[in-house]
C-alpha cells in the first residue's frame, strides 16, 4: 500500500455533485440583467405552487404527518428496550426467574435488588424483585445475562405516574397470568433456539 | 333627519368594530389552519369542532394575562402605543365601502361610515399613521430588540409609503376621483372593465406595498422572531399585545378590501354572483393569498426592502404614471 493511500482519510466514494453557481455580476449592467432575469423567471410562483400542492396532498391525499399522540401511537420495534418485564412460564404460569442473582450482579447502575429464599420444595424462590427505574440506564445487560430469559425489556415507554415506586415492583414487572398467552419470544441472542428440542440431552444422573 | 344620521353612523361604527374585531380573531384561526395544512400538520383542533373555538380560548388567555410594563419603559407612551395601532386601523375603515347599498326594513343602508370625497387619501393616511404605534412602542419599551423593531418600522414606512401612493396614482388618474365608491362604480359591467387589466403593474406594486404595510411575511421585519425576538412587541403582553394584533389584522382586511375595490371590480355584480358576495369572495382570496405567501416565501433583509422599494418599485411606479399620463393625453 502506498503512503498516499494510507493517508487517504476520506473513506467512501467521492461522488460529489457540484452546484452550478453563476459568477457574481461585476458591473452594474450585469447586476441589472441578473435582477431582471430573476424577476421575470417567476421563481416566487414556484414556491407558491409547492406549498399549495403540499396543502392539497395533506388534505385530500392522506399525506398529513401529524400523529394525534394520546389517541394514536407510532408502532415501536418488537424488541424495543423500554421498561423491563419479568416473563412467566407458558405452561405453569410460574415465574421463570430462578433467583440466580446474575442480573443484580451485572447491573452497572446498581438498580436491581432481589431477595430470595429456599422454599418448601428446596427450590430457590424470589420474594422481592425491584428495579429502580430512576437509576436504570436501559443498557440491557440484565436481559442479556439472564440464563432463563426471565427478565426482558418490554415496549412500555409511557412511565408517567404519581410515584416512581409504581414502576419498580415485581408485581408490575411480572407478566400477569391472564396475559401469558400474549407473551412473545423473539429469536436472537439469548433466545431459545428453534431446534432446542433436538439438542436437549438426558442429563446423566450417575457420575 | 339629523339624529337619524347620527344613530345610523353610530350603528355602522359599532358593526364595523365588532365584525372586524371578530374577524381578526377568526383570521388567526384561519391562518393557523392554512399554515398547518401547508406544512402537513393539523393545526388547532381540540377546542370546539375542528378547533373553531380556539379563538375564544386565546381571547380568554389574552384578557387574563398580566399587563406588564417594564421598569425602564416610558410609561404613558408604552401604554398608548397599541391603542394607536388598533384605533388607526379602524379609523381607516370608515372611508371604505364594504358592500353595495342594500335595503333593510324599507331603509336604504349605505355600508360606508362616511363617503368622504378624498376616500383613498384618507384610508392611506390613517393606515400610515398607524405605523406610529410600532415606532413609539419600540422606542418606549426600554429594550434593545424593541428599539431595533421600532427603527425597522421607520425604514419600512419610508420605503413602502412612496410606492403605495404612486401605484394608486394611476387608477386615480383614470377614474378621476378619490372616492372609493366612484372607483367602484367606474368598473361597473363585468370582468373586462376591471382596472387590473389596464393597470396590472399598479396592482402588483400595490400588493407588494400592501405586504409591507401590513407587516406580512416577505416584509415582516418589524417583529421577525429569528432576528429581533418579537421586535417592537417584545415587552408587550396581554391585551396590549392583543391590540397590536387586532390592528394588524384589521389593516390586512383594509388592504384586501382596497385591492378588491380599486383593482378587482369591487362590489359590482360578477356574472351571476351578487356584488356583496363577489367582494367577500375577492377579499377571501386576497387574504388566503396573504397567508399562502407566508407559508411559501422567505422574508427579506431591511436593506433589501429599502433597495427593492427605492430602486425597483418606485422607478417602476413613476414609469407607470408617466406612461399612463401619455396614453391618457392622446
Amino acid at each position: 500500500m502506498s503512503f498516499d493511500k494510507l493517508k487517504e482519510r476520506n473513506l467512501g466514494t467521492q461522488e460529489y455533485k457540484l452546484m452550478d453557481i453563476e459568477p457574481y455580476p461585476k458591473t452594474g449592467w450585469e447586476a441589472f440583467k441578473r435582477g431582471f432575469k430573476r424577476s421575470i423567471k417567476g421563481e416566487l410562483f414556484g414556491g407558491l405552487k409547492i406549498t399549495l400542492t403540499i396543502m392539497k396532498e395533506a388534505l385530500f391525499n392522506n399525506q398529513m404527518h401529524t400523529v394525534k399522540y394520546p389517541l394514536e401511537k407510532l408502532p415501536i420495534g418488537p424488541r424495543y428496550r423500554a421498561v423491563h418485564k419479568l416473563l412467566g412460564l407458558l405452561e405453569s404460569g410460574h415465574n421463570r426467574c430462578i433467583g440466580c442473582g446474575l442480573c443484580e450482579k451485572i447491573c452497572i447502575a446498581n438498580c436491581i435488588k432481589m431477595d430470595t429464599k429456599i422454599d418448601e420444595n428446596s427450590r430457590k424462590e424470589v420474594t422481592e424483585y425491584t428495579i429502580n427505574l430512576g437509576r436504570c440506564i436501559f443498557c440491557g445487560y440484565c436481559a442479556e445475562v439472564c440464563p432463563e430469559l426471565a427478565i426482558v425489556h418490554g415496549g412500555r415507554y409511557e412511565n408517567a405516574s404519581e410515584q416512581r415506586a409504581h414502576f419498580v415492583l415485581k408485581d408490575d414487572l411480572l407478566t400477569p397470568v391472564e396475559f401469558l398467552k400474549d407473551q412473545k419470544e423473539y429469536p436472537g441472542f439469548g433466545a431459545v433456539s428453534p431446534d432446542a428440542d433436538e439438542k436437549i440431552k438426558k442429563t446423566p444422573l450417575a457420575y | 333627519m339629523e339624529s337619524s344620521i347620527i344613530i345610523e353612523t353610530i350603528v355602522k361604527i359599532l358593526v364595523i368594530l365588532l365584525v372586524f374585531s371578530a374577524l381578526a380573531g377568526f383570521s388567526t384561526y384561519f391562518e393557523r389552519k392554512v399554515l398547518a395544512f401547508m406544512q402537513r400538520r393539523l393545526g388547532p383542533k381540540h377546542v370546539g369542532p375542528a378547533g373553531v373555538l380556539q379563538i375564544l380560548a386565546d381571547g380568554a388567555k389574552l384578557f387574563t394575562k398580566e399587563d406588564f410594563i417594564p421598569q425602564n419603559a416610558v410609561k404613558p407612551i408604552f401604554m398608548i402605543a397599541p391603542i394607536i395601532t388598533a384605533a388607526t386601523a379602524f379609523i381607516a375603515m370608515c372611508a371604505v365601502p364594504f358592500f353595495p347599498e342594500f335595503t333593510l326594513f324599507g331603509y336604504t343602508v349605505r355600508p360606508i361610515v362616511s363617503d368622504v370625497n378624498v376616500g383613498v387619501l384618507f384610508v392611506l393616511g390613517a393606515m400610515a399613521s398607524g405605523l406610529y404605534g410600532p415606532l413609539l412602542a419600540g422606542m418606549a419599551s426600554g429594550n434593545k430588540w424593541s428599539l431595533l423593531g421600532g427603527a425597522r418600522t421607520a425604514i419600512q414606512l419610508l420605503s413602502y409609503e412612496v410606492v403605495t401612493g404612486l401605484s394608486l396614482l394611476t387608477p386615480l388618474m383614470i377614474v378621476g376621483s378619490l372616492s372609493l365608491i366612484d372607483i367602484n362604480n367606474y368598473q361597473f359591467g363585468g370582468v373586462s372593465n376591471w382596472l387590473i387589466w389596464s393597470q396590472p403593474l399598479a396592482f402588483v406594486l400595490f400588493l407588494i406595498a400592501g405586504f409591507a404595510e401590513t407587516n406580512r411575511t416577505p416584509f415582516d421585519l418589524l417583529e421577525h422572531e429569528a432576528e429581533v425576538v418579537a421586535g417592537y412587541a417584545t415587552e408587550y403582553s396581554g391585551m396590549r399585545w392583543g391590540m397590536f394584533f387586532i390592528g394588524e389584522y384589521a389593516n390586512l382586511y383594509t388592504i384586501a378590501f382596497l385591492a378588491a375595490i380599486i383593482f378587482l371590480g369591487g362590489f359590482n355584480d360578477l356574472w351571476f354572483i351578487p356584488g356583496g358576495i363577489a367582494i367577500i369572495l375577492k377579499v377571501a382570496f386576497l387574504i388566503f393569498f396573504f397567508l399562502w405567501t407566508r407559508a411559501a416565501w422567505p422574508h427579506v433583509r431591511p436593506d433589501q426592502l429599502m433597495w427593492l422599494c427605492w430602486k425597483i418599485l418606485m422607478p417602476l411606479a413613476i414609469i407607470n404614471v408617466v406612461v399612463t399620463g401619455i396614453v391618457m393625453m392622446f
